[in-house]
């Protein structure tokens, strides 16, 4: 009891981090509205989806090395699919770079399955893979995207009926990306794999008394956490309207967020929620410091700062669970 | 043996399991008729732990059959026995720490209504669906595994040590529990090293010994002494003790320990250790030897208690310090004391290069005699030197010993040196503990065959729930004596202490 | 205990990479020269061993890193950063205070990267991939940082730099005259000082190396400082050799590097191999850039054999060693 309170209070608490950091954000630049929040939902947007990836797949007792070259898998594949598609054909784009996303996923997972090469080894190796198969798939960033892509995450809710002042405000961007995590992560959350994900990741050898088919468990986390690490990528061709084949600093920036976020390294504990929270505390950080004028890479080098230092004080925090 | 009956709900029969060389079982059986609690008995390895692991499908035996109401179950998985009609609760509470109560259950498929009722029974009413299993008492994750398996209403039930962490009043509404399913018609396999729990609910025990069944006995009143007879087997006592060390029993021993406890498990545990003594500790698995090892190594931390060593008072944060103070450690487990990979030399040298001072050139000449007298002295055969992992398990074992040898001893500590390791190899152990030890050196030795302590050590001592319970001269220390101490049983009677 | 005869050739030849990985690695080698040979036989002149020889060397310098980190269990990816770090500082400050002064701050900077990752993974007990990763990205913000605030003052490449990365002896590069003492010390102190015996000690059994005194904190910090510094020699060697101060110089080698030492076959567990493979490795993998140059693979192509050579390679050992 005391410790699902602390899981819990932890996230509530990010919450409330996150509340001062906007109002900070607020008395830094006092015209923050609806503008600012927005180019705040779209940055964080693919972001946060890439991390609920990564999450689901270190509550599984795993960790993907790969998610930014499969993101970028992802982004080319749709800007090159869309490039001069018209809008029912950009439909088709988008259901098969959500195919190819579950797929590099579970080929990952199958991988460590089994080769029985640490997840670690597989995946490093997989992120080179991954790389190449996006730079064969477009060279340099270019493609296109359905026009009405971009409209789903960029700008304010508008639904018809409502005046617009009462959801404007909203970005559509976190919109998008509540609804995305409401209609795949909280079905299978409540359903029999969720709780096979957390006790795969918590206990294996208890799983496995259990009756809990370890191997196929852990290839459905890592398919899952490919499938959200493609639709990040398509958020970001969505946004941009191009396929980008060099992955961006996704990867730490998403096991820092997952950390930040209280799911623990080792597996088994910790909400989703938490990490997609702390998605936003990170990127808000950044935006706080673009609001400062600093130096865009000195910024970086902070973002950089907090992340290895939050990775390191999870490292030491795992580090004692598994001696105590 | 007596023969089964015609409607044994379990039959195990000539069940047969090796490891490469090493057989663990030879012919094992087991038969359970129903409305029958069995004890399975045996001393350390007996092979009572693999032959558990095949009746739960854990591991496949190479020959022989386990049939639960006729039908073949040597099955690949816990979840096909389970189905077949044995529930398992296992030494180690098999729930998912991050799940709750209710997540467990569901993911084990457990009917829920009649888990509550169990529960109920069992004496936890104040239990939560929403609980986090992390945040329950060991006592209460034990009676929910036994609550969980009992809710699937299987036909045999194996329980493994099911009553080791338990507070009294829990043990005897197990025990309750435990007689009334067999008198519902049900068969129960009991494990369990307390001869009372066992007089007070099993109709039979069937006595392991060196992976065969030797013995399926009636449990009445004095039955125990049989039992200790049976995992002895034969031939008890029959080597001739070793010589005798002179070690003087006056002035500062080199090894002082005072009320050692750790946080588990070890509870007070006091010891002398004299240069020139080989001090035995004998103990039955899990009673602390494990913690009291560790700590003298520098590998775990003592909650409280004191160790001296030549009568200076020291705290070990690291293994270094303990070696720094002279106690060397051969751990239990090969696998934590060698470089698999690496040579002979590479793992007999390794302790000469550990302090930073060390880092530079090798001195080549000075590691080469020591690493080959080294050798020389416990007969390492070097034919495979190039990979340790290709050695036996014998020179394995010489191996890592060789290595406090090089850096050279002052108290060595022995854990469980002889597990699984031919007989000459023992021998030339037991020699070069004696040779130490009359060199100056002092030696702590776990072991646990009972035997050895007369063949290898001075005194031992006896633990039992992380605390010595007992402390024998060699000269007496015949098995059926340390036997009875290491199960509690005291020397007259033969009743539980 | 020993292999059956049975064993298909596939294993028996792993077998034999993994006893005595010099031999068959010997013959890839001359295998690949003759397909060469066959492609395009006027290719093949004492030109072109020379110039094979240039290109491999800042390669083996960095592998040098990896296999070093490797034989404990970890890995170095910020080796590409830190060497590019030491090329561009020693470049641009050359022209202020000198290239003696230079290149000393440039190795400082370098050790100074190798330090926060010893850190890090002696201390916070970070997994070696994460916190490099996240070092090297700190790193490069701060490189970037410089750039702008060094924009003007042009760059000079130490003449003694420019003869060492183009300069020839009898037909052979001069770079030799650096990497052959590196080598012959490299190798004499894996195998014949302390530190060597306990990287692979720690790298085969760290609980093993621990209950013999050995204080793994101290190693892994020295390991990796060794290894910053390493990386910045070999930074240096590459600006002489390319003569451009570039931001991103010696990025592109840091996959190659961890490929050089695998093929080398040094374990990415740890505990076994050598750099006497990773100098194989990286000749390799310089015949088969050239190979690939030779057929026209894209870059992309490039990427993908890597990445499955490293898991192919692992894949393989981890088969032989579970069954003997």
């Amino acid at each position: 009891m005391t410790r699902f309170l602390q899981s819990n209070a932890w996230t509530a608490g990010l919450a409330g981090f996150l509340v001062l950091l906007l109002f900070a954000t607020k008395l830094i630049q006092p015209d923050f509205g609806i503008s600012g929040l927005d180019s705040l939902a779209r940055s964080a947007l693919p972001f946060a989806l890439v991390t609920v990836g990564m999450a689901i797949v270190v509550i599984a007792g795993g960790i993907d090395l790969s998610v930014a070259a499969m993101m970028a898998v992802a982004s080319v594949t749709a800007a090159v699919l869309m490039d001069g598609a018209t809008d029912g054909q950009a439909v088709f784009a988008i259901l098969a770079v959500l195919a190819v996303g579950l797929a590099m996923g579970a080929l990952n997972g199958a991988l460590i399955v089994v080769t029985r090469v640490p997840d670690i080894v597989v995946t490093l190796a997989m992120l080179f893979v991954w790389q190449g198969v996006a730079l064969l798939i477009l060279n340099a960033p270019g493609g296109g995207a359905a026009p009405w892509l971009r409209a789903l995450v960029v700008g304010g809710v508008t639904i018809p009926g409502l005046p617009e002042g009462l959801t404007n405000w909203m970005p559509r961007g976190f919109v998008f990306l509540t609804i995305i995590v409401a209609v795949i992560w909280l079905p299978i959350r409540r359903s029999k794999l969720g709780l096979m994900i957390y006790a795969v990741g918590s206990d294996p050898q208890a799983a496995f008394r259990s009756g809990v088919p370890i191997g196929p468990v852990r290839i459905a986390a890592y398919a899952l956490c490919g499938l959200f690490s493609a639709i990040g990528g398509l958020t970001v061709t969505m946004a941009t309207g191009i396929g980008e084949p060099i992955p961006g600093p996704y990867l730490l920036a998403s096991v820092a967020a997952v950390v930040l976020g209280g799911v623990v390294l080792g597996g088994g504990r910790g909400t989703i929620l938490g990490p997609i929270l702390a998605v936003i505390v990170l990127r808000t950080v950044r935006l706080d410091l673009t609001l400062m004028s600093v130096d865009p890479n000195v910024a970086a080098i902070v973002e950089g700062l907090i992340m290895v230092a939050v990775v390191m004080f999870g490292a030491v925090l795992a580090t004692r669970g598994r001696t105590t | 043996m007596t023969p089964s009956a015609p409607a044994a709900l379990l039959d195990a029969t000539g069940v047969t399991k090796r490891f490469g060389a090493v057989v663990a079982l030879r012919d094992a059986s087991l038969q359970v008729a129903p409305g029958q609690v069995v004890a399975l008995m045996g001393a350390n390895g007996a092979g009572k732990s693999t032959f558990v692991k095949i009746l739960t499908g854990a591991l496949k035996p190479d020959a022989g059959h386990v049939r639960i109401r006729g039908q073949d179950s040597t099955v690949a998985s816990p979840a096909g026995a389970r189905r077949s009609g044995l529930v398992p609760v296992y030494q180690e509470p098999s729930l998912i720490p991050d799940l709750s109560v209710a997540d467990n259950l569901r993911l084990g498929n457990t009917p829920v209504d009649r888990f509550r009722h169990w529960i109920a029974e069992l004496g936890l009413p104040d239990l939560r669906q929403d609980d986090m299993i992390r945040t329950l008492p060991l006592a209460s994750l034990r009676i929910l595994d036994l609550a969980r398996a009992l809710a699937v209403e299987p036909d045999v039930l194996l329980l493994d040590e099911m009553t080791a962490a338990l507070p009294t009043d829990l043990v005897d509404r197990v025990l309750a529990t435990v007689r009334a399913q067999a008198d519902a018609g049900r068969s129960v396999i009991y494990i369990s090293h307390r001869f009372t729990e066992i007089a007070a609910i099993c109709d039979r025990a069937t006595v392991l010994r060196d992976g065969q069944t030797v013995g399926d006995v009636k449990i009445e009143p004095g039955i125990e002494e049989t039992i200790v007879e049976m995992m002895l087997g034969a031939g008890v006592s029959a080597a001739a003790s070793a010589t005798r060390s002179t070690a003087t029993t006056t002035g500062v021993p080199r090894l002082k320990v005072q009320g050692l406890a750790t946080a588990r498990r070890l509870s007070d545990v006091s010891l002398e250790l004299r240069p020139g003594e080989v001090l035995g500790v004998v103990a039955l698995e899990g009673q602390g030897q494990d913690e009291l090892f560790d700590v003298l190594a520098g590998n775990r931390r003592a909650t409280a208690g004191t160790v001296a060593v030549d009568g200076k008072p020291l705290i070990f944060a690291h293994p270094a310090d303990a070696i720094a103070a002279g106690l060397t450690l051969v751990p239990g487990n090969r696998a934590h004391a060698l470089l698999m990979q690496r040579s002979v030399r590479e793992n007999i040298a390794l302790p000469l290069f550990s302090r930073l001072a060390n880092w530079g050139v090798i001195p080549a000449r000075d590691e080469d005699q020591r690493v080959t007298a080294a050798i020389e002295r416990l007969q390492i055969d070097t034919r495979a030197q190039g990979e340790v992992r290709r050695l036996s398990g014998g020179n394995q074992q010489k191996v890592t010993i060789a290595r406090w040898i090089a850096k050279g001893v002052q108290t060595l500590l022995l854990f469980d040196p002889t597990r699984g390791i031919d007989i000459r190899t023992k021998r030339q152990i037991y020699a070069l503990v004696r040779d130490l030890a009359d060199q100056g050196a002092a030696v702590l030795y776990y072991t646990s065959e009972l035997a050895e302590v007369r063949l290898a050590c001075d005194r031992a001592i006896v633990i039992l729930n992380g605390r010595v319970v007992d402390v024998i001269d060699a000269a007496e220390a015949d098995e059926a004596r340390l036997m009875r101490a290491a199960y509690g049983l005291t020397e007259k009677t033969g009743a539980p202490a | 205990m020993t292999m059956t005869t049975t064993d298909a050739p596939l294993a028996r030849l792993g077998r034999l990479m993994v006893d005595q990985p010099l031999f068959p690695l010997t013959l890839i080698l001359l295998a690949l020269i003759a397909v060469l040979a066959i492609l395009n036989p006027a290719i093949l002149s004492m030109f072109w061993v020379g110039n094979t020889l240039k290109i491999a060397i800042p390669l083996a310098m960095l592998a040098a890193c990896q296999t070093l980190t490797m034989l404990t269990g970890g890995i170095d990816l910020s080796v590409g950063t830190a060497a590019t770090i030491a090329a561009y500082v020693t470049a641009t400050a050359t022209p202020l205070i000198g290239a003696p002064s230079a290149i000393g701050i440039a190795m400082g900077c370098a050790l100074l990267i190798g330090v926060v990752n010893g850190i890090g993974v002696a201390f916070a007990r970070v997994h070696p991939l994460i916190m490099t990763l996240g070092t090297g990205l700190i790193a490069t913000g701060c490189l970037l940082v410089y750039q702008r605030s060094v924009i003007s003052t042009g760059t000079i490449y130490p003449d003694i730099l420019v003869w060492l990365g183009t300069g020839r002896t009898f037909g052979l590069p001069n770079g030799l005259f650096l990497f052959i003492p590196f080598a012959a010390l490299i190798l004499w102190a894996q195998r014949r000082t302390g530190f060597g015996r306990l990287l692979y000690a720690i790298g085969s059994n760290e609980t093993a190396a621990r209950l013999s005194g050995v204080r793994v904190w101290q190693v892994h910090l020295a390991l990796y400082s060794l290894s910053g510094v390493i990386a910045g020699l070999s930074g240096l060697l590459y600006l002489g050799m390319v003569k451009t101060a570039s931001l991103s110089l010696a990025l592109p080698l840091d996959l190659p590097s961890v490929a050089a030492a695998v093929i080398g076959g040094t374990s990415i567990f740890g505990g076994r191999g050598g750099y006497g493979g990773t100098i194989l490795g990286a000749l390799i993998l310089t015949v088969l850039a050239t190979m690939l140059t030779l057929l026209q693979m894209p870059e992309g192509g490039r990427r993908i054999l890597y990445g499955a050579i490293i898991l192919a390679v692992t894949a393989l050992y981890i088969r032989i060693t579970d069954r003997s």
